[in-house]
Protein backbone atom coordinates (compact mmCIF):
# COMPACT_ATOMS: atom_id res chain seq x y z
CA UNK A 1 0.00 0.00 0.00
CA UNK A 2 1.42 3.22 -1.07
CA UNK A 3 -0.63 5.00 1.52
CA UNK A 4 1.93 7.19 3.79
CA UNK A 5 1.61 9.06 6.81
CA UNK A 6 2.48 13.04 7.86
CA UNK A 7 4.51 12.88 10.72
CA UNK A 8 5.52 15.99 12.27
CA UNK A 9 8.18 16.18 15.61
CA UNK A 10 7.77 20.15 17.19
CA UNK A 11 9.02 21.15 19.49
CA UNK A 12 8.25 24.41 21.74
CA UNK A 13 10.82 26.40 19.40
CA UNK A 14 10.49 25.19 16.17
CA UNK A 15 9.83 22.12 13.74
CA UNK A 16 12.26 19.62 13.59
CA UNK A 17 10.78 17.69 10.87
CA UNK A 18 7.89 17.24 8.76
CA UNK A 19 7.86 14.12 6.53
CA UNK A 20 5.60 11.61 5.04
CA UNK A 21 6.73 8.34 6.06
CA UNK A 22 5.02 4.53 6.28
CA UNK A 23 4.94 4.08 9.80
CA UNK A 24 6.33 5.72 13.39
CA UNK A 25 7.11 4.52 16.94
CA UNK A 26 6.77 5.84 19.67
CA UNK A 27 7.61 5.75 22.68
CA UNK A 28 4.09 5.89 24.65
CA UNK A 29 3.30 6.32 28.38
CA UNK A 30 1.73 2.83 28.87
CA UNK A 31 4.38 0.91 26.30
CA UNK A 32 5.41 1.64 22.41
CA UNK A 33 3.30 1.81 19.93
CA UNK A 34 3.53 2.02 16.00
CA UNK A 35 1.15 4.49 13.94
CA UNK A 36 0.52 3.68 10.63
CA UNK A 37 -1.84 4.96 7.90
CA UNK A 38 -5.51 5.43 8.72
CA UNK A 39 -4.64 4.61 12.76
CA UNK A 40 -7.09 5.83 14.50
CA UNK A 41 -7.52 9.26 16.28
CA UNK A 42 -5.69 9.58 19.74
CA UNK A 43 -3.64 11.36 22.09
CA UNK A 44 -1.26 9.93 24.39
CA UNK A 45 1.31 10.91 26.68
CA UNK A 46 5.26 10.16 25.91
CA UNK A 47 7.60 8.79 28.71
CA UNK A 48 11.71 9.61 27.77
CA UNK A 49 12.29 7.39 24.38
CA UNK A 50 12.75 6.90 21.39
CA UNK A 51 10.60 8.32 18.26
CA UNK A 52 11.87 6.54 15.46
CA UNK A 53 10.34 7.39 11.65
CA UNK A 54 10.14 4.25 9.29
CA UNK A 55 10.52 3.95 5.31
CA UNK A 56 10.36 0.87 3.88
CA UNK A 57 10.54 -1.28 6.80
CA UNK A 58 13.27 0.44 8.46
CA UNK A 59 13.83 3.26 10.57
CA UNK A 60 15.37 6.42 8.57
CA UNK A 61 15.17 9.03 11.46
CA UNK A 62 15.05 8.44 14.93
CA UNK A 63 14.90 10.85 17.57
CA UNK A 64 15.15 10.75 21.35
CA UNK A 65 12.29 12.94 22.81
CA UNK A 66 12.80 13.64 27.28
CA UNK A 67 9.02 13.37 26.75
CA UNK A 68 5.40 15.25 25.30
CA UNK A 69 2.53 14.64 23.69
CA UNK A 70 1.11 12.86 20.31
CA UNK A 71 -1.82 13.51 18.64
CA UNK A 72 -2.91 11.07 15.70
CA UNK A 73 -5.78 12.28 13.97
CA UNK A 74 -7.02 12.22 9.96
CA UNK A 75 -4.26 14.44 9.04
CA UNK A 76 -1.53 12.44 10.25
CA UNK A 77 0.63 12.43 13.22
CA UNK A 78 2.13 15.04 15.26
CA UNK A 79 4.62 14.42 18.02
CA UNK A 80 4.57 17.71 20.72
CA UNK A 81 7.79 16.61 22.21
CA UNK A 82 10.15 18.15 24.75
CA UNK A 83 14.11 17.87 24.90
CA UNK A 84 14.28 16.64 21.67
CA UNK A 85 17.60 14.94 19.70
CA UNK A 86 18.65 13.42 16.94
CA UNK A 87 19.63 9.93 18.25
CA UNK A 88 22.82 9.77 16.02
CA UNK A 89 23.83 13.43 17.58
CA UNK A 90 24.18 11.89 20.92
CA UNK A 91 27.73 10.59 22.11
CA UNK A 92 27.41 7.29 24.38
CA UNK A 93 30.08 8.74 26.57
CA UNK A 94 27.81 12.35 27.04
CA UNK A 95 24.82 10.41 28.12
CA UNK A 96 26.84 8.47 30.78
CA UNK A 97 28.01 11.18 32.01
CA UNK A 98 24.74 12.87 32.03
CA UNK A 99 23.58 10.20 33.55
CA UNK A 100 26.33 10.41 36.46
CA UNK A 101 25.53 14.03 37.02
CA UNK A 102 22.21 13.42 37.25
CA UNK A 103 22.24 10.67 39.99
CA UNK A 104 24.68 13.11 41.90
CA UNK A 105 22.14 15.71 41.56
CA UNK A 106 19.89 12.89 43.40
CA UNK A 107 22.20 12.05 45.75
CA UNK A 108 23.72 15.50 46.85
CA UNK A 109 20.36 17.12 47.32
CA UNK A 110 20.11 17.71 50.76
CA UNK A 111 16.56 17.33 52.55
CA UNK A 112 15.09 18.82 48.84
CA UNK A 113 11.42 19.51 49.21
CA UNK A 114 8.77 16.90 47.56
CA UNK A 115 9.01 18.62 44.14
CA UNK A 116 12.57 19.62 43.97
CA UNK A 117 12.57 15.53 44.82
CA UNK A 118 10.52 14.93 41.95
CA UNK A 119 12.32 16.86 39.41
CA UNK A 120 15.76 15.17 40.34
CA UNK A 121 14.17 11.60 40.19
CA UNK A 122 12.69 12.79 36.75
CA UNK A 123 15.75 14.09 35.69
CA UNK A 124 17.69 10.73 36.42
CA UNK A 125 14.88 8.71 34.45
CA UNK A 126 15.28 10.63 31.32
CA UNK A 127 19.56 10.64 31.42
CA UNK A 128 18.85 6.57 32.01
CA UNK A 129 16.41 6.32 29.08
CA UNK A 130 18.97 8.67 26.61
CA UNK A 131 21.60 6.14 27.48
CA UNK A 132 19.82 3.24 27.12
CA UNK A 133 18.27 4.76 23.77
CA UNK A 134 22.19 5.43 22.82
CA UNK A 135 23.48 1.92 23.53
CA UNK A 136 20.40 0.47 21.72
CA UNK A 137 21.19 2.31 18.54
CA UNK A 138 24.66 1.50 18.89
CA UNK A 139 24.19 -2.69 18.93
CA UNK B 1 24.57 85.09 21.41
CA UNK B 2 26.43 81.75 21.15
CA UNK B 3 29.70 82.07 19.36
CA UNK B 4 30.91 80.24 16.41
CA UNK B 5 32.91 77.64 18.41
CA UNK B 6 29.99 76.68 20.67
CA UNK B 7 27.64 76.56 17.56
CA UNK B 8 30.56 74.10 16.10
CA UNK B 9 30.57 71.93 19.28
CA UNK B 10 26.84 71.86 19.12
CA UNK B 11 26.53 70.25 15.66
CA UNK B 12 29.47 68.00 16.11
CA UNK B 13 27.37 66.71 18.96
CA UNK B 14 24.01 66.13 17.53
CA UNK B 15 26.13 64.03 15.05
CA UNK B 16 27.93 61.96 16.83
CA UNK B 17 24.02 61.41 17.93
CA UNK B 18 22.67 60.78 14.84
CA UNK B 19 25.58 58.29 14.27
CA UNK B 20 24.43 56.41 17.22
CA UNK B 21 20.60 56.62 17.03
CA UNK B 22 21.00 55.24 13.55
CA UNK B 23 23.49 52.51 14.38
CA UNK B 24 20.88 51.27 16.97
CA UNK B 25 17.71 51.53 14.23
CA UNK B 26 20.18 49.05 11.83
CA UNK B 27 20.80 46.96 14.97
CA UNK B 28 17.38 46.89 16.16
CA UNK B 29 15.91 45.84 12.96
CA UNK B 30 18.44 43.10 12.46
CA UNK B 31 17.44 41.71 15.94
CA UNK B 32 13.60 42.42 14.94
CA UNK B 33 13.91 40.33 12.13
CA UNK B 34 15.82 37.26 14.16
CA UNK B 35 12.86 38.33 16.53
CA UNK B 36 9.95 37.30 14.41
CA UNK B 37 11.61 34.19 12.92
CA UNK B 38 11.65 32.76 16.31
CA UNK B 39 8.18 33.90 16.83
CA UNK B 40 7.16 32.15 13.45
CA UNK B 41 8.92 29.10 14.67
CA UNK B 42 7.07 28.46 18.03
CA UNK B 43 3.90 29.05 16.64
CA UNK B 44 2.68 25.83 15.14
CA UNK B 45 3.80 23.74 18.52
CA UNK B 46 1.50 26.33 20.48
CA UNK B 47 -1.48 25.58 17.69
CA UNK B 48 -1.56 22.13 17.96
CA UNK B 49 -1.37 22.70 21.56
CA UNK B 50 -4.33 24.42 21.61
CA UNK B 51 -6.38 22.35 19.56
CA UNK B 52 -5.02 19.33 21.35
CA UNK B 53 -5.82 21.19 24.62
CA UNK B 54 -9.56 22.17 23.07
CA UNK B 55 -10.34 18.47 22.37
CA UNK B 56 -9.13 17.59 26.11
CA UNK B 57 -10.55 20.10 28.05
CA UNK B 58 -14.12 19.72 26.49
CA UNK B 59 -13.83 15.67 26.92
CA UNK B 60 -12.85 16.44 30.93
CA UNK B 61 -15.91 18.83 30.91
CA UNK B 62 -18.40 16.01 29.58
CA UNK B 63 -17.26 14.24 32.40
CA UNK B 64 -17.67 17.44 34.84
CA UNK B 65 -14.46 16.82 36.56
CA UNK B 66 -11.84 19.53 35.60
CA UNK B 67 -9.19 20.19 37.53
CA UNK B 68 -8.04 24.44 39.13
CA UNK B 69 -5.90 25.24 36.20
CA UNK B 70 -8.84 24.34 33.78
CA UNK B 71 -11.79 25.55 36.09
CA UNK B 72 -10.46 27.95 38.61
CA UNK B 73 -10.38 27.87 41.67
CA UNK B 74 -14.20 28.88 41.72
CA UNK B 75 -13.66 32.71 43.00
CA UNK B 76 -11.73 35.64 41.44
CA UNK B 77 -10.81 37.49 44.43
CA UNK B 78 -7.25 38.12 44.06
CA UNK B 79 -5.97 38.85 40.44
CA UNK B 80 -2.35 38.25 39.34
CA UNK B 81 -0.64 40.47 36.64
CA UNK B 82 2.71 39.23 34.87
CA UNK B 83 4.15 42.29 33.50
CA UNK B 84 5.86 41.67 30.23
CA UNK B 85 8.17 44.60 29.35
CA UNK B 86 11.98 45.09 28.13
CA UNK B 87 14.74 45.23 30.19
CA UNK B 88 16.14 48.14 28.24
CA UNK B 89 14.86 51.58 27.08
CA UNK B 90 15.06 53.71 24.27
CA UNK B 91 12.02 51.98 22.35
CA UNK B 92 9.56 54.54 22.12
CA UNK B 93 6.35 53.89 24.56
CA UNK B 94 6.80 50.58 23.94
CA UNK B 95 7.42 50.28 27.83
CA UNK B 96 5.08 53.00 28.92
CA UNK B 97 2.37 51.72 27.21
CA UNK B 98 2.30 48.57 28.71
CA UNK B 99 2.62 50.70 32.27
CA UNK B 100 -0.05 52.93 31.69
CA UNK B 101 -2.33 49.99 30.51
CA UNK B 102 -1.16 48.06 33.85
CA UNK B 103 -1.89 51.00 36.04
CA UNK B 104 -5.58 51.48 34.79
CA UNK B 105 -5.79 47.58 35.36
CA UNK B 106 -4.98 47.79 38.89
CA UNK B 107 -6.94 50.41 39.20
CA UNK B 108 -10.27 49.26 38.21
CA UNK B 109 -9.70 45.56 40.17
CA UNK B 110 -8.95 47.95 43.09
CA UNK B 111 -12.17 49.66 43.02
CA UNK B 112 -13.75 46.48 42.94
CA UNK B 113 -12.85 45.36 45.99
CA UNK B 114 -10.29 43.16 44.42
CA UNK B 115 -6.34 42.44 45.82
CA UNK B 116 -3.92 42.66 42.91
CA UNK B 117 -0.48 41.09 42.75
CA UNK B 118 2.18 41.75 40.06
CA UNK B 119 5.21 39.54 38.91
CA UNK B 120 7.45 41.62 36.92
CA UNK B 121 9.54 40.38 33.49
CA UNK B 122 11.79 42.65 32.75
CA UNK B 123 13.51 45.22 34.52
CA UNK B 124 11.87 48.27 32.87
CA UNK B 125 8.59 47.39 33.92
CA UNK B 126 9.23 46.77 37.67
CA UNK B 127 11.51 49.81 37.86
CA UNK B 128 7.96 51.92 36.50
CA UNK B 129 5.85 50.54 38.81
CA UNK B 130 8.17 50.18 41.73
CA UNK B 131 7.22 53.52 43.12
CA UNK B 132 3.39 53.66 43.09
CA UNK B 133 2.78 49.64 43.69
CA UNK B 134 5.65 48.36 45.11
CA UNK B 135 3.92 46.72 48.06
CA UNK B 136 2.08 44.63 45.33
CA UNK B 137 4.99 43.16 43.60
CA UNK B 138 5.48 39.68 44.25
CA UNK B 139 8.08 38.85 42.00
CA UNK B 140 10.76 39.85 39.97
CA UNK B 141 12.14 37.98 37.03
CA UNK B 142 15.54 39.50 36.27
CA UNK B 143 17.32 38.40 33.09
CA UNK B 144 15.00 37.08 30.43
CA UNK B 145 13.34 39.85 28.24
CA UNK B 146 17.02 41.01 27.58
CA UNK B 147 18.47 38.06 26.03
CA UNK B 148 20.05 37.03 22.54
CA UNK B 149 17.36 34.25 22.11
CA UNK B 150 14.19 33.97 24.58
CA UNK B 151 14.89 30.27 25.08
CA UNK B 152 11.74 27.97 25.92
CA UNK B 153 13.49 27.44 29.68
CA UNK B 154 12.52 30.75 30.26
CA UNK B 155 9.32 30.83 30.00
CA UNK B 156 9.58 27.35 31.63
CA UNK B 157 10.87 29.22 34.79
CA UNK B 158 8.02 31.82 34.56
CA UNK B 159 5.15 29.55 34.46
CA UNK B 160 6.60 27.18 37.63
CA UNK B 161 6.70 30.14 39.68
CA UNK B 162 3.38 31.00 38.80
CA UNK B 163 2.32 27.42 39.40
CA UNK B 164 4.26 27.64 42.89
CA UNK B 165 2.31 30.65 43.40
CA UNK B 166 -1.23 29.34 42.17
CA UNK B 167 -0.89 26.25 44.70
CA UNK B 168 0.35 28.32 47.30
CA UNK B 169 -3.06 29.83 46.56
CA UNK B 170 -1.49 33.37 46.00
CA UNK B 171 -3.93 34.25 43.57
CA UNK B 172 -7.40 32.87 41.66
CA UNK B 173 -6.81 34.64 37.93
CA UNK B 174 -3.13 35.29 36.12
CA UNK B 175 -3.30 36.92 33.19
CA UNK B 176 -0.12 38.34 31.32
CA UNK B 177 0.70 41.45 29.31
CA UNK B 178 2.36 42.10 26.81
CA UNK B 179 2.44 43.63 23.68
CA UNK B 180 1.30 41.66 20.62
CA UNK B 181 2.99 42.31 17.79
CA UNK B 182 1.47 43.43 14.74
CA UNK B 183 3.90 45.10 12.49
CA UNK B 184 7.12 47.62 13.32
CA UNK B 185 4.95 50.29 13.18
CA UNK B 186 1.93 49.14 15.32
CA UNK B 187 1.74 47.01 19.03
CA UNK B 188 -0.97 46.48 20.81
CA UNK B 189 -0.86 46.23 24.57
CA UNK B 190 -2.79 42.71 25.29
CA UNK B 191 -4.03 41.08 28.65
CA UNK B 192 -3.97 37.70 27.98
CA UNK B 193 -5.37 35.62 30.84
CA UNK B 194 -3.23 32.59 31.62
CA UNK B 195 -4.69 30.99 34.92
CA UNK B 196 -7.90 29.44 34.48
CA UNK B 197 -7.09 28.82 30.65
CA UNK B 198 -9.20 30.04 28.67
CA UNK B 199 -10.06 26.99 26.64
CA UNK B 200 -9.87 27.67 22.97
CA UNK B 201 -13.39 26.99 21.26
CA UNK B 202 -13.16 23.79 19.44
CA UNK B 203 -13.40 24.35 15.35
CA UNK B 204 -17.51 23.95 14.37
CA UNK B 205 -16.39 21.42 11.82
CA UNK B 206 -14.49 19.05 13.93
CA UNK B 207 -17.31 18.70 16.30
CA UNK B 208 -18.07 15.01 15.27
CA UNK B 209 -14.15 14.56 15.59
CA UNK B 210 -13.72 15.13 18.24
CA UNK B 211 -15.70 12.42 19.87
CA UNK B 212 -13.71 9.47 18.90
CA UNK B 213 -10.29 10.46 20.10
CA UNK B 214 -8.86 7.63 22.20
CA UNK B 215 -6.94 8.88 25.42
CA UNK B 216 -3.64 7.47 26.43
CA UNK B 217 -3.47 6.87 29.51
CA UNK B 218 -6.45 8.67 30.14
CA UNK B 219 -7.79 12.41 29.80
CA UNK B 220 -7.07 13.25 33.30
CA UNK B 221 -3.49 12.67 33.40
CA UNK B 222 -2.86 13.97 30.31
CA UNK B 223 -4.51 16.94 31.01
CA UNK B 224 -2.37 17.06 34.13
CA UNK B 225 0.84 16.82 32.39
CA UNK B 226 -0.58 19.53 29.52
CA UNK B 227 -1.83 22.25 31.59
CA UNK B 228 1.07 23.02 33.36
CA UNK B 229 2.95 22.62 29.83
CA UNK B 230 0.30 24.65 27.97
CA UNK B 231 1.01 27.27 30.61
CA UNK B 232 4.82 27.84 29.61
CA UNK B 233 3.64 27.58 25.70
CA UNK B 234 1.52 30.67 26.25
CA UNK B 235 4.11 32.37 28.38
CA UNK B 236 6.62 31.70 25.58
CA UNK B 237 4.09 32.98 22.97
CA UNK B 238 4.00 36.26 24.58
CA UNK B 239 7.19 36.70 25.69
CA UNK B 240 8.84 36.50 21.94
CA UNK B 241 5.84 38.31 20.94
CA UNK B 242 7.24 41.22 23.43
CA UNK B 243 10.78 40.43 21.91
CA UNK B 244 9.48 41.41 18.60
CA UNK B 245 7.61 44.24 19.32
CA UNK B 246 10.40 45.89 21.19
CA UNK B 247 12.70 45.66 18.48
CA UNK B 248 10.08 46.96 16.54
CA UNK B 249 9.25 50.12 19.11
CA UNK B 250 12.85 50.78 19.31
CA UNK B 251 13.55 50.89 15.51
CA UNK B 252 10.95 53.15 15.06
CA UNK B 253 12.29 55.40 17.77
CA UNK B 254 15.64 55.46 16.58
CA UNK B 255 14.34 56.16 12.86
CA UNK B 256 12.23 59.05 14.31
CA UNK B 257 15.21 60.45 16.60
CA UNK B 258 17.78 60.14 13.52
CA UNK B 259 15.42 62.07 11.19
CA UNK B 260 15.41 64.37 14.18
CA UNK B 261 19.00 64.70 14.36
CA UNK B 262 19.24 65.43 10.79
CA UNK B 263 16.82 68.29 10.77
CA UNK B 264 18.43 69.72 13.78
CA UNK B 265 21.74 69.60 12.19
CA UNK B 266 20.33 71.42 8.66
CA UNK B 267 19.16 74.08 11.41
CA UNK B 268 21.91 74.51 13.25
CA UNK B 269 24.27 74.72 10.31
CA UNK B 270 21.70 77.61 8.38
CA UNK B 271 22.06 79.32 11.66
CA UNK B 272 26.06 78.90 11.93
CA UNK B 273 26.42 79.95 8.07
CA UNK B 274 24.02 83.18 8.85
CA UNK B 275 26.29 84.08 11.82
CA UNK B 276 29.49 83.22 10.10
CA UNK B 277 28.75 85.80 6.94
CA UNK B 278 27.58 88.56 9.51
CA UNK B 279 31.25 88.14 11.66
CA UNK B 280 32.53 88.73 8.49
CA UNK B 281 30.30 91.54 6.65
CA UNK B 282 30.98 93.53 10.43
CA UNK B 283 34.47 92.77 9.86
CA UNK B 284 34.37 93.98 6.45
CA UNK B 285 32.59 97.52 8.04
CA UNK B 286 34.96 97.93 9.99
CA UNK B 287 37.67 97.63 8.07
CA UNK B 288 36.38 100.23 5.34
CA UNK B 289 34.81 102.37 7.60
CA UNK B 290 37.97 102.61 9.03
CA UNK B 291 40.11 103.12 5.95
CA UNK B 292 37.98 105.69 5.74
CA UNK B 293 37.75 107.63 8.71
CA UNK B 294 41.89 107.99 7.81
Amino acid sequence: MAETLNVEVVDPERVIVSAAVEMVVLPGAEGDFGVLPLHAPLVSLLRPGVVSLFENGRPVRQFFVAGGFVEVSEQGCTVLAQGVEPLEEISRAAAEQALKDAEEDLADAKAPSEEERARLERAVAIARARLEAVSQAAS
Amino acid sequence: MPSLKDMRNRINSVRATRKITSAMKLVAGSKLRRAQEYAEAARPYAAKMASMLANLAAAVRAQGEAPPLLAGTGKEDSHLLVVATADRGLCGAFNSSIVRAVRKRIEELKSQGKTVKLVCVGRKGRDMLRREYGDLIIEFLDGIAGKRRIGFADAERVAQKLLELFEAGEFDVATIVFNRFKSAMVQIVTFKQLIPVEAPEVAAESEGVRAIYEFEPDEERILSELLPRNLAVQIYGALLENAASEQGARMVAMDNATRNAGEMIERLTLRYNRQRQANITKELIEIVSGAEAL
